[in-house]
C-alpha cells in the first residue's frame, strides 16, 4: 500500500478557497506543540499572539502600521510570482529606497524648505527602488543570470550600504555616536491620520496599492499578460507576448513599491535612519503573498494577519517571555503549510496497492 | 612568506564552509532537484553543532550534530518538493526562512558562550616545512575531509554506474522512470546528500571558523554556495576553483581592511556579494550556446501510473 500523488482533472476551487485556512489552522496546531516544548502554558501563548492585539486600540493601530509596508512589498512581489519572475530581494530594494528618500530628509534638514519634501522622498524611494531592482531584471534578461541569486545578493549590498552612510557621512553629530540620522524635520514625515496615535498615511498609500493592483490584473491587458505568461509561458509566446518586457516591468513595479515602502517606514514610524530598519519585511512579504494567494485582496487580508503575528510576538516576549525567533519559526512553517496545501488544488493523494495494479494493468 | 602562508591558510579556511555546502547542492541539483534552502539548513547545522560541542566538549558531536539537523531539515523540503510536488524555489525559501528562526530558538541560549575549536593536524617534521607546510599538513580535519568529498563526487557521478544514474534523472526525469529508475526515493537521497553537506558547512563555522555562535553567523554563505554551483556549471573541478576564489575574495577584503586602504569597511564587505553578481553575469554571458545546467532542474515530477 502507498500514498500517492495523483492530478486532479481540473484545479479544485474549494480547496482554493480553504487551503489558506487549513494552513493557518494546521500552523496554529504546531505552534501549540512548539509551545508545549518551550515548556510555556499553549493556551495563554496562544491568546498573547492573537487575541490580546486585537483587543486595545493602540495595538489594532500597530497591527495597521507593520501590515502596510508587508501588504506594498507583497503586491510588487505577487506581480512578479505570477508572470514566473522571482524577486527575493525585495528586503534590499526596501533599504536602498529609505536609503534614497532619507537623502532628501537628510540634506534639507534645518533649512526652511517645504512641503515638497515629502512627496519628493516618497517619489525619489521609487524610483531608486526600481532601479535597484532592475538591476537584477537586466542581468536575468539580457545575460540569462538567475535573479535569485543576483536579487538577493543585493540584500546584503543594500545593507552594507545603509550602515557606511549611518555611521559615517549621514550620522546625527548629536547623537552619542550611535548609528543614526538625526531626527527627520516635520516637513520629512509621513502625517499621522490621528492625532496623538499610531496610524498615518502611509496604510492609506498601502491601500491604494491594493486597488491599484486589483485593477491591474483583473481589468487590463497588462494584467492578463502577467498572468499568461506566468501561468503558460507557451501560449504567452504564441501570443505573442514579450516575457522578457514583463520581467523588467514586474521587477521595476516591485522594486518601486519595495522603495516607496522603505521611505514611508523610515520617514513613519521610525522617524529617522539607522540599521535594522526592517525586522526582515522584504522576506516576510514571500509569506504574505503566496498566503494572499498572490492575489491583491488576499494580500490585504495575509498582511493584517502577518502583521499580527509580529505584534503578537512582542507582546508574547513581554508577557511570557517567549523568545521572538519563534515568529520567525512560526512564519516559516505558516509558508510551508500554505505551500503543501496549495499542491492539493491541483494533486489528490490516492491509495495505490502496487501488487494489485499489476494484475489489473495485464487484465 | 609569513604573511603568504596566513593569507593561504585563512583562504583555505574561508573556502572549506562554502566548497561543502556547494558539494552537497551541486549533487542535489545534478539529480535535478533545485533546493534553495541552503542558507536556512547551514544555519540550522551551525546552531546544532555548536549545541553539540559546547554541551559535549566534542567537536566531533558537534559536528554530526550539525548534519543530522541538515539532513532532517532537508528531508522537510524533500516531503514537499519531491511528496507534494510543491514549487522548489518557494518551497527552498521557505526552508531558509524557517531555518533562520530556528536557528535562533536553538542558539538563543549559547550566544556569548566559547568552545575550543578544533584542532589542527600536527605531524612532527612535515607540518614545520616552511611555507607549504601548515598549508598541506596542519589544516583542522574539516578542510581534509572537504577535500576528499568533492573527489568522492566527482567519482561517484562519473565513474559509477549509480552516479549516471543520478545525472540522468536530473537531465530526463521521464526517460529515467520510463527505464524503471525510481526517480523520486534518489531526489529524495540527493537532497538529504546536500542538506547533510550544508548542516556539516554550517557547523564549520563555530567549530573552527570562530568559537562562538552569533544568531545569523553564515551571512549568506548558503546562496553564494548556490551561486558557486552555478559558477561551476555543474561540474565539481570548477566547483573547487570557484570556492578558492571566493574565499580568496573574501580574505582579501579583510586584509584589505586590515592594511587601512582609505575604502570604507562596508564596501569591502560587500565586495563578495558583488562578486557573485558579476561573476554569474560573466558566467551566464559565456553561455550563449545552449545551458549546461541539468535539464529537468527545478521542474516538478509526479510519476504516471
Amino acid at each position: 500500500m502507498q500514498l500517492v500523488l495523483e492530478k486532479r482533472a481540473e484545479r479544485s476551487n474549494t480547496i482554493a478557497l480553504v487551503s489558506p485556512l487549513i494552513a493557518i489552522g494546521l500552523t496554529i496546531v504546531t505552534m501549540t506543540i512548539l509551545f508545549a516544548i518551550l515548556g510555556k502554558n499553549p493556551l495563554l501563548a496562544l491568546h498573547a499572539y492573537f487575541i490580546a492585539p486585537l483587543t486595545d486600540g493602540y495595538s489594532l493601530q500597530e497591527i495597521a502600521v507593520k501590515a502596510t509596508p508587508l501588504v506594498m512589498i507583497a503586491i510588487g512581489l505577487s506581480l512578479c510570482y505570477l508572470a514566473n519572475a522571482w524577486n527575493i530581494g525585495a528586503e534590499g530594494q526596501f533599504l536602498i529606497g529609505a536609503v534614497a528618500g532619507s537623502w532628501i530628509a537628510v540634506k534639507t534638514q534645518g533649512t526652511d524648505a517645504g512641503a515638497w519634501v515629502l512627496p519628493a522622498m516618497l517619489v525619489l524611494a521609487a524610483a531608486a527602488g526600481a532601479l535597484y531592482a532592475l538591476i537584477p531584471a537586466i542581468c536575468k534578461v539580457k545575460f540569462g543570470a538567475s535573479e535569485i541569486l543576483t536579487s538577493l545578493m543585493l540584500v546584503y549590498v543594500a545593507d552594507l550600504f545603509l550602515d557606511y552612510l549611518v555611521r559615517g557621512p549621514w550620522r546625527d553629530p548629536h547623537g552619542f555616536n550611535f548609528p543614526t540620522t538625526a531626527e527627520f524635520d516635520p516637513v520629512a514625515t509621513v502625517p499621522l491620520l490621528i492625532e496623538g496615535g499610531r496610524l498615518h498615511l502611509g496604510s492609506i498609500i498601502a491601500l491604494l496599492v491594493v486597488a491599484a493592483a486589483a485593477i491591474l490584473l483583473g481589468r487590463t491587458i497588462k494584467g492578463f499578460e502577467i498572468r499568461v505568461v506566468g501561468a503558460a509561458p507557451r501560449a504567452a509566446r504564441f501570443g505573442g507576448f514579450n516575457a522578457n518586457q514583463l520581467i523588467i516591468l514586474t521587477f521595476a513595479v516591485s522594486g518601486a513599491l519595495a522603495g516607496l515602502a522603505g521611505i514611508i517606514e523610515v520617514a513613519g514610524p521610525v522617524g529617522h535612519l539607522q540599521p535594522g530598519i526592517s525586522p526582515g519585511y522584504g522576506f516576510t512579504a514571500i509569506i504574505v503573498a503566496f498566503l494572499g494567494r498572490l492575489n491583491p485582496l488576499g494580500i490585504l487580508i495575509a498582511g493584517l494577519f502577518l502583521a499580527l503575528t509580529f505584534i503578537g510576538g512582542e507582546q508574547a516576549q513581554i508577557a511570557m517571555k517567549i523568545p521572538l525567533d519563534v515568529t520567525k519559526v512560526f512564519q516559516g512553517i505558516l509558508l510551508f503549510y500554505v505551500l503543501a496545501c496549495d499542491s492539493l488544488i491541483l494533486y489528490r493523494f490516492k491509495l495505490v496497492f502496487p501488487s494489485r495494479q499489476v494484475t489489473r494493468g495485464a487484465g | 612568506m609569513e604573511l603568504v602562508e596566513a593569507i593561504i591558510l585563512a583562504v583555505l579556511a574561508a573556502s572549506t564552509p562554502l566548497l561543502i555546502a556547494a558539494t552537497g547542492e551541486l549533487v542535489t541539483e545534478r539529480s535535478g532537484v533545485l533546493n534553495l534552502g541552503v542558507e536556512g539548513m547551514m544555519i540550522v547545522g551551525a546552531a546544532c553543532g555548536f549545541a553539540g560541542a559546547w554541551l559535549t566538549g566534542s567537536i566531533l558531536v558537534g559536528a554530526l550534530l550539525g548534519i543530522v539537523a541538515g539532513t532532517l531539515m532537508s528531508l522537510v523540503f524533500a516531503l514537499m518538493a519531491l511528496g507534494l510536488a510543491v514549487n522548489q524555489v518557494a518551497t527552498g525559501l521557505a526552508l531558509t526562512i524557517l531555518g533562520i528562526g530556528l536557528s535562533g530558538l536553538i542558539g538563543a541560549g549559547f550566544v556569548g558562550e566559547r568552545i575550543t575549536p578544533a584542532v589542527h593536524l600536527h605531524i612532527p617534521g612535515l607540518t614545520d616545512i616552511p611555507m607549504i607546510g601548515r598549508v598541506l599538513f596542519g589544516e583542522d580535519g574539516f578542510v581534509y575531509f572537504s577535500v576528499a568529498l568533492i573527489v568522492g563526487v566527482w567519482w561517484f557521478l562519473y565513474r559509477t554506474r549509480a552516479g549516471l544514474i543520478l545525472r540522468a534523472c536530473g537531465d530526463n526525469h521521464v526517460s529515467a522512470h520510463a527505464l524503471g529508475y525510481p526517480v523520486l526515493r534518489i531526489r529524495t537521497f540527493t537532497v538529504m546528500f546536500g542538506g547533510a553537506c550544508a548542516g556539516l558547512a554550517g557547523a564549520y563555522l563555530p567549530l573552527a571558523y570562530t568559537p562562538f555562535f552569533i544568531p545569523g553567523m553564515t551571512a549568506g554563505r548558503g546562496w553564494i554556495a548556490l551561486a558557486l554551483v552555478v559558477f561551476s556549471s555543474w561540474r565539481p573541478g570548477r566547483l573547487v576553483v570557484g570556492a578558492y576564489l571566493f574565499g580568496a575574495v573574501t580574505i582579501l577584503q579583510l586584509h584589505a581592511q586590515g592594511w587601512g586602504v582609505g575604502i570604507p569597511s562596508q564596501f569591502m564587505s560587500a565586495l563578495p556579494y558583488l562578486a557573485t553578481v558579476i561573476v554569474l553575469v560573466l558566467l551566464s554571458r559565456a553561455r550563449t550556446g545552449g545551458s549546461t545546467a541539468p535539464a529537468a532542474l527545478g521542474t516538478v515530477f509526479v510519476p504516471d501510473r
